[in-house]
């Protein structure tokens, strides 16, 4: 144990050049250019599927690139492996932890060095370790299981990780998707510090502008695998940011909040408990109303309950203890109750929670209506013609871009099956909408399309209940907003009367 | 709606029929080339142990369809397994590995066998003991395996594991009886059920030697096909199937729909052990274990769950069985020469199923940006 990174190596620059990249037809990286220099907090823009990750993964030596160069310090590096990337001192902090959570903080980091001997001699790395600790600017409990720590102090352990690995060089992949805005801003700050030390280079993915105008010094910005632009991210306004990021893509005008009178309850949470597979209650005594033409988020850090809440009222998850109630009446989510009280729901990653992947698009467009005339004739014999011709007419209306009503619908891109499962939901009459995280991974056009339409549904008189990960699509939809944090709702309050930093505090259990 | 088609909506023209028939073509291609490879690899084999493959299979070819004989013999072994097959590929439809088939089969024909005794003792006509018979074997199988997708619904218990423990519960149930309280003191050598009689077995179809139940196998079969591809439960049972999670937000009782596939595979089976014992042996015992319900695990596996399809596949692995003899009296070769190439055929299936979509001929050209 002789190789301790010292805490004061350097920051090194790093400059790719004319990085492309062909999958099949899809050109992902096209000519791409980045330049970051040492110690510069760097963003990285773009909507899905505009070449970031592929850039990234370039970088890292994932892909072999199919041309371009990268230069470290100027110099050029041949990266063939994640294993180069890791010998040049560049390292990457992925979206979703990759740490082992049955083991300490202690432990991930020395297993993750390279050259770990095949005995450990703890006591010496402890040592070592306290001594590289002290060096740095923010700490983590060493002997504290993984899995006992929060995810603002997972995400600082990785971090750790990187300079314990002497990895100067950090690509973040939108690295605050699992923190509060509180933690999301003291590891940014911090990191901003180190960079502006030189002691890092930092290159972050991210969707959040006000991350990036809060804390980055320069941005690049791609589109359809090309460079649409780069400059000072303190100076450059975030209008322009973002017409760099969608370019000439119509956006859909959003609908407008209508004032309603306020309508009466429709669906209340009375007292609602549910456990997790392993039998833990993971939802504890929710109670919560909507009334009709309202929308109710629920925000929340990833983890607190909200997804099993909506599991519950999406049948997927048995009820442990309290009711749901349609119009004072109880609600089992099954068929007959779905269609009685006219519920339907937009679940989080439609693919997995709402459709049938290898089911063509017109049978999966079916799913509310294949038991029910015109399709189905006596109850039970199905004519696929009426099915079809309902298809055409959804995927012409919702414009689902598909092969035909056949395909199948994994086929489609994330936005077209998201508007096939919309087209499906939406297209009649709705009383009570059950939505979470509808435009997760979803492009800014898909994004406004869905959101708008939500808009719409409460204003033509629906309950709708919005979970949802992204405090700015909370803010955007809600009338009123209810937190949840440890599997309870802790706060809930009118939009008008709450703000960032109030939700923020109760999203960390304050 | 106020959902406007925006300038730039162009939804592609349709390609839908020449995508059915690639996804056909992909599906009858990848099966056979699997057929083809493990033949081939079977003949390494053969090369390695110094036996002649062209000769092998010409031995399988004349032992499996050279004569009508030899035709018939191949329909005859066709029968269970086509009704196993079935029973493997419902519960397949609806997710559900189930390989219970072999202890239904079992059960189903003991049961029938069983049933019998009283009947025949009693003078019954064979026009009302055969269907009683018949209905007792579908019941007792469609039970067995209900049970089993019974226990995964509500307790969560593993169907494969549970289906293959239940399967030698099944054996050691017959045996119990067959042994004991209802063993023919005559079957001295083989303990047996009473014989049914040859007024009560069931005969041929007119002008072949070929029994009744392949012709309940293949109307059973085209009757599952309608079943699941034509009807609402079908397609509710394909949801299910194709993703729990979904069936279940749409709130389709996911738990009924598994049990009733469960049963209906059990009684496939179960009539398959009805007609072993109506047809083939007149009596219950443990010649009832010959392996079918596993062989129909296979036919189910290269017919890829497709009733209808399980029918030629059946026929396919009845010739090989009824080479088996003839291979073993031409080649000296065990007849278990033909569970190794069935073993290989297994194993190249089950690598064969990642391949698809990964052909390009198959797959229509992407149309253009897919934002």
């Amino acid at each position: 144990m002789n190789d301790v990174p010292a805490a004061k190596g350097h920051a090194p620059s790093l400059q790719a050049i004319g990085m492309t990249k062909v999958f099949g037809p899809l050109r992902a990286l096209d000519d791409v250019s980045i330049n970051v220099d040492a110690g510069s907090f760097h963003a990285l823009l773009g909507e899905n599927g505009a070449g970031k990750s592929t850039l990234v993964k370039c970088i890292m030596g994932f892909y072999s690139g199919d041309k371009g160069q990268v230069l470290l310090d100027g110099q050029e590096v041949s990266i063939r492996s994640p294993r180069d990337a890791r010998a040049n001192g560049i390292g990457m902090v992925y979206q979703h932890f990759t740490l082992v959570p049955s083991l300490t903080a202690a432990e991930n980091l020395v297993i993750s060095r390279a050259d770990a001997p095949d005995i450990i001699d703890w006591g010496k790395e402890t040592r070592a370790l306290a001594a590289f600790m002290d060096t740095m600017p923010f700490r983590v409990p060493l002997n504290a299981q993984v899995s006992s720590l929060s995810a603002g102090e997972k995400q600082k352990l990785e971090i750790l990780k990187l300079l314990y690995l002497d990895q100067r060089f950090m690509i973040l992949d939108e690295p605050t998707s699992v923190l509060t805005p509180g933690e999301a801003d003291e590891m940014l700050g911090l990191l901003g510090g180190m960079a502006a030390r030189k002691e890092i280079t930092v290159l972050m993915i991210s969707h959040k502008f006000r991350e990036v105008k809060a804390f980055c010094d320069h941005f690049t910005v791609l589109r359809r695998g090309r460079f649409t632009g780069s400059g000072d991210a303190k100076t450059v306004s975030v209008a322009d940011m973002s017409a760099m990021m969608i370019g000439d893509t119509p956006i859909r005008e959003r609908s407008g909040r209508v004032q309603s009178a306020g309508g009466r309850d429709v669906l209340e949470l009375a007292g609602v408990f549910a456990d997790d597979n392993d039998g833990a209650s993971v939802v504890k005594s929710v109670n919560l109303k909507v009334k009709a033409g309202e929308i109710v988020g629920i925000a929340g850090v990833s983890g607190n309950g909200q997804s099993a809440l909506v599991e519950v009222l999406s049948g997927q998850r048995p009820l442990a203890d309290g009711g749901i109630f349609i119009r004072g009446e109880r609600f089992e989510p099954n068929r007959g109750a779905y269609d009685k009280f006219k519920v339907f729901g937009l679940p989080e990653e439609p693919l997995k929670n709402a459709t049938v992947p290898k089911m063509s698009v017109a049978e999966n467009i079916a799913f509310r209506s294949f038991d029910k005339p015109p399709v189905a004739k006596l109850g039970w014999w199905m004519s696929p013609g009426p099915m079809k011709a309902k298809a055409r007419d959804l995927i012409a209306r919702y414009r689902v871009k598909t092969q035909g009503p056949d395909a199948p619908i994994e086929t489609l891109s994330g936005g077209n099956v998201q508007r096939a499962v919309l087209a499906r939901e939406l297209s009649g009459d709705v009383d009570v909408l059950i939505v979470a995280n509808p435009c997760f991974g979803l492009d800014f056009a898909s994004v406004s399309e869905i959101r708008s339409q939500i808009m719409e549904q409460r204003n033509k008189g629906a309950a709708v209940l919005l979970v949802s990960e992204d405090l700015d699509e909370i803010l955007e939809l809600s009338d009123r907003v209810a937190v949840m944090s440890g599997g309870t709702i802790n706060y809930v309050s009118k939009i008008e009367d709450t703000d960032r930093n109030t939700i923020g505090q109760h999203m960390a259990g304050h | 709606m106020t959902v406007q088609a925006a300038d730039n909506a162009v939804v592609p023209v349709e390609k839908t029929g020449n995508l059915q028939f690639l996804r056909f073509a992909e599906s009858i291609a990848i099966p056979v080339g699997a057929i083809i490879a493990s033949a081939l690899l079977f003949a390494v084999f053969l090369l390695l142990i110094g036996k002649d493959p062209i000769q092998f299979y010409a031995l399988v070819w004349t032992g499996g369809f050279g004569s009508s004989f030899s035709i018939q013999n191949s329909l005859q072994r066709a029968a269970p397994l086509i009704l196993t097959g079935l029973a493997f590929a419902i519960p397949a439809r609806i997710g559900l590995t189930m390989i219970g088939g072999e202890g239904a089969l079992v059960l189903g024909g003991f049961a029938s066998a069983a049933i019998a005794i009283p009947l025949v003792s009693g003078g019954v006509p064979p026009l009302v003991t055969l269907p009683v018979m018949a209905a007792t074997g579908i019941i007792t199988g469609g039970l067995w395996v209900g049970f089993t997708g019974w226990l995964k619904y509500a307790r969560g218990v593993n169907e494969t594991i549970a289906s293959l423990l239940m399967s030698y519960i099944a054996i050691a149930i017959m045996n119990f009886f067959v042994e004991g309280a209802l063993r023919d003191p005559a079957s001295a050598n083989k303990p047996s059920t009473m014989p049914i009689g040859d007024a009560y077995r069931i005969g041929s179809i007119p002008g072949t030697d070929v029994h009744w139940g392949l012709a309940a196998g293949i109307v059973l079969a085209i009757v599952l096909w309608v079943l699941m591809s034509r009807t609402t439960f079908g397609f509710a049972a394909r949801m299910t199937g194709g993703n729990l999670r979904a069936a279940r937000a749409q709130g389709l009782p996911v738990g009924w729909l598994m049990v009733i596939c469960c049963m209906i595979a059990g009684g496939c089976a179960g009539l398959a052990g009805f007609f072993e014992v109506a047809v083939i042996h007149g009596q219950a015992n443990a010649s009832l274990v010959a392996g079918y319900g596993f062989t129909g695990i296979l036919v189910a596996f290269l017919a890829r769950q497709n009733p209808i399809a399980v029918i030629p596949v059946a026929i396919l692995f009845g010739a090989l069985a009824a080479a088996g003899g003839v291979i073993q009296r031409r080649m000296d070769m065990p007849d278990a020469t033909i569970l190794v190439l069935q073993g290989m055929l297994f194993v190249v299936l089950l690598v064969s199923d990642t391949l698809y979509g990964r052909f390009k001929i198959f797959q229509v050209k992407a149309t253009g940006d897919r934002t």
